[in-house]
C-alpha cells in the first residue's frame, strides 16, 4: 500500500514537472533568445544557453526603434480605460445589484451580449466614425472603445460583488438620513474595494493586449501601442528576432510579476462567472 | 434658503422612494450609452453596409446593392475556405484545450506544495499579449534557427529541418498549437474552480464502495463538472471562432490562404482591398454566427445572476 501511494506520487509529480515545463519553456526561450549574441542567435543548430549576456537588442529596442513612444501610448490608453470602465461600471453594477427599477434582466443581457461581439464585426463602421470626426490615430479613439468592451465583464464582476454585500449596512445608513448616494460613495464603494481592484487589473491587461482596434485605428507609428508596434518590427526582408525577443521580454516581465502578485484575484475574477452558471 | 430646506425636509421620505428608480436609471446611463454607441450601433451599420457597394478609394460610387454581397461571397471560394478553416480552427482547439485543461485542473486540484506558485505558473500564458506569444511560437517554428526542429532532429522524429509555417499541410496545426498552449491554461482554471465546488464526501463515499479513480472520474468528476465545461466550452468557442491576432501575426493567413480565416479575410478585404461593402458582410456573417451561441450562453448566466 505504502509502495502504491509512493509510486502515485512520484508519477504526479512527473506529470507535474512536465505540465510546468511545458508552460513555461516558451517564454523562457524567448528571454534566453533576447540575451543571445547574433552569431549565437542564428547558428544551426540553435545554441540553447548563451556564453555570455548580450544586451544589444535591448539597447537596440530603446535607441533604434521607437518603443517608448509604443510604452507610453500602451500606458496612457490602457490606464485611461481601466479608469474610465471603473467609473461608469461601477456606478451601473450598483443600480442594478441594489436599486429597484424595471427592465434590469434587459440591461444586463444587453451589457453581458456585448461581450460577444466580434470585434471585426464592429471594426468597419467604427472606422468610418472615427475617421469622420477626426479620432483616427488618436488615444481617445482607442480609450473609448477598449472602455466599452471592457464594462461587461467589469459590470459581471461588480455586480456580484455589490450583492454580496448586506443589504442591512444601506438601510441603517438610510435610517440615518443617508440618501442613495451618499449610502454608495460612504458604504458599498469601501467595501467593494477588493472587487473594483480585480476588475482593473483585468481590465488594464486586456486593453494593454488588444490588437485589432489598435491595429486599424491607430495608423501612424507615433501612435501605435506595444501589440502592434512589436508585430510591426518585422520588416520586409528581415526578421529582428533579437530585437522582438528583447521587447517580448520587456513588455511580458511587468505582466508576469503582476499575475505573481495578484494571481488570487485574478482568478476569482476570471472564473466568477463560470462556477456560478 | 433656510426655508426650503424646512419645507423639503417633511417629504423627503416620499422623495427617497421615488428617486430610487431614477437614479437607478441615471447611474445605468453611462454604460448603456457607451455599448450603445459603440458596440449595438456600429453592428447595425455592419449590416447596412454589408448591403452596398462601397469602396473607400472610390466614394462617388457608393450605392445599394440588396443581398448582392452575400451572393458575391456565396459564390467565392477563398470565402468557403475562410470558413472551413475557421470552423477547423475551433473545433480542433476547443477539443484539445478541452483534454488538456482538464488534465492540468485535474493536477491543479491536488494537494501539494507549491500550489500558489503553479496557478501562477499557470496565469503565464494568459498574460502574455497575444501577439507576443505568435511572435515567440513563430521563431521556436522557423525553419532554420527555430528550437523545435533541434528538438525533434534530436530525439529522432524528424530527419531534415521542417519549415512548420511555410508548408501548407503544417501551418495550421502549428498555429492550432500555439493557440492551445496560449489558452488551455485559462481553461484549466474555469475547471479547477468548477472541481472545487465538488464535496469531498462524495469522492470518500466512492472510495468506500470500491470505486477506483477513473470510476470516480466518469461518475463523479464529470457529471458534476458539466455546467462548468459548457460554460467554459461556449467561452472558448466564441474566442477561437473570432481568431485574428495569432494567425494574423503567425502566418497573415499564409501560405496560399492555408490559415485563413473568417476574420483575417475580413479584415484583408476591409483594409487591404478597403471593400467595405463584401468586408461587412463577412462580419455579418460572424457575427450572426458568434451570436446564435451567445444567445446561449446569456441564458445560461442570467439564471445565476437575475434568479
Amino acid at each position: 500500500m505504502k509502495l502504491k501511494n509512493t509510486i502515485n506520487q512520484i508519477i504526479f509529480y512527473i506529470f507535474l514537472t512536465i505540465f510546468l515545463v511545458y508552460i513555461i519553456s516558451p517564454f523562457l526561450w524567448q528571454t534566453l533568445t533576447s540575451f543571445k549574441t547574433p552569431q549565437e542567435l542564428f547558428s544551426i543548430p540553435p545554441t540553447w544557453i548563451p556564453s555570455k549576456i548580450y544586451t544589444g537588442y535591448y539597447i537596440n529596442v530603446f535607441t533604434k526603434r521607437p518603443f517608448l513612444t509604443y510604452l507610453k501610448n500602451s500606458f496612457i490608453v490602457a490606464s485611461s480605460t481601466t479608469l474610465f470602465s471603473l467609473f461608469v461600471s461601477s456606478f451601473a453594477a450598483y443600480a442594478l445589484a441594489r436599486l429597484k427599477f424595471k427592465g434590469k434582466s434587459i440591461i444586463l443581457s444587453l451589457v453581458l451580449s456585448v461581450s460577444m461581439f466580434p470585434g471585426i464585426a464592429i471594426v468597419s463602421p467604427l472606422f468610418i466614425f472615427l475617421k469622420n470626426v477626426n479620432l483616427l490615430n488618436s488615444y481617445l479613439g482607442l480609450i473609448l472603445t477598449y472602455t466599452t468592451f471592457a464594462i461587461p465583464l467589469s459590470l459581471w464582476i461588480l455586480t456580484s460583488f455589490f450583492r454580496e454585500i448586506p443589504f442591512e449596512l444601506e438601510e441603517s445608513a438610510k435610517v440615518d438620513g443617508a440618501t442613495p448616494m451618499q449610502a454608495f460613495l460612504k458604504i458599498i464603494m469601501p467595501l467593494a474595494t477588493p472587487g473594483m481592484f480585480t476588475t482593473a487589473i483585468l481590465t488594464f491587461i486586456a486593453a494593454w493586449n488588444e490588437f485589432l482596434f489598435a491595429l486599424v485605428f491607430n495608423t501612424q507609428d507615433s501612435m501605435r501601442t506595444v501589440p502592434v508596434g512589436i508585430a510591426m518590427f518585422p520588416g520586409e526582408h528581415d526578421l529582428p528576432w533579437g530585437d522582438i525577443a528583447a521587447a517580448s521580454v520587456v513588455v511580458t516581465v511587468p505582466l508576469i510579476i503582476m499575475v505573481l502578485i495578484f494571481q488570487k484575484r485574478i482568478i476569482s475574477g476570471l472564473t466568477a462567472g463560470a462556477v456560478k452558471g | 434658503m433656510i426655508e426650503q430646506k424646512n419645507l423639503t425636509s417633511p417629504t423627503k421620505q416620499s422623495k427617497f422612494q421615488l428617486s430610487e428608480a431614477t437614479l437607478g436609471y441615471i447611474l445605468v446611463a453611462p454604460a448603456l450609452l457607451c455599448i450603445t454607441a459603440i458596440a449595438l450601433y456600429p453592428v447595425l451599420n455592419t449590416f447596412k453596409l454589408s448591403l452596398y457597394y462601397m469602396k473607400l478609394q472610390l466614394p462617388g460610387l457608393t450605392h445599394f446593392v440588396g443581398l448582392q454581397n452575400y451572393g458575391t461571397l456565396f459564390s467565392d471560394s477563398r470565402f468557403w475556405s475562410a470558413t472551413l478553416n475557421t470552423v477547423f480552427f475551433t473545433v480542433v482547439s476547443v477539443a484539445l484545450e478541452l483534454v488538456l485543461g482538464m488534465v492540468m485542473a485535474l493536477l491543479m486540484n491536488k494537494k501539494f506544495k507549491g500550489t500558489g506558485l503553479v496557478r501562477a505558473a499557470v496565469l503565464i500564458p494568459w498574460a502574455i499579449p497575444t501577439v507576443i506569444s505568435a511572435l515567440m511560437w513563430k521563431f521556436i517554428y522557423n525553419d532554420q534557427f527555430g528550437v523545435l526542429n533541434d528538438i525533434l532532429m534530436k530525439i529522432g522524429l524528424i530527419s531534415s529541418y521542417k519549415a512548420w509555417l511555410g508548408n501548407p499541410s503544417s501551418a495550421m496545426s502549428a498555429a492550432i498549437f500555439a493557440d492551445v498552449w496560449k489558452t488551455a491554461p485559462f481553461m484549466a482554471l474555469l475547471l479547477l474552480a468548477g472541481l472545487q465546488n465538488i464535496s469531498q464526501d462524495l469522492y470518500e463515499a466512492a472510495k468506500v464502495d470500491g470505486a477506483g479513480s477513473i470510476r470516480q472520474f466518469f461518475s463523479i468528476t464529470l457529471p458534476l463538472l458539466k455546467p462548468t465545461i459548457l460554460v467554459a466550452l461556449i467561452f472558448r468557442t466564441l474566442d477561437a471562432f473570432r481568431v485574428f491576432d495569432l494567425i494574423f501575426v503567425m502566418t497573415g493567413g499564409g501560405p496560399g490562404n492555408s490559415t485563413e480565416t473568417l476574420s483575417i479575410y475580413a479584415y484583408k478585404t476591409l483594409f487591404r482591398n478597403l471593400d467595405f461593402g463584401i468586408g461587412s458582410a463577412i462580419a455579418v456573417i460572424i457575427f450572426i454566427f458568434v451570436f446564435i451561441f451567445a444567445i446561449f450562453y446569456i441564458k445560461l448566466l442570467d439564471k445565476s445572476i437575475l434568479k
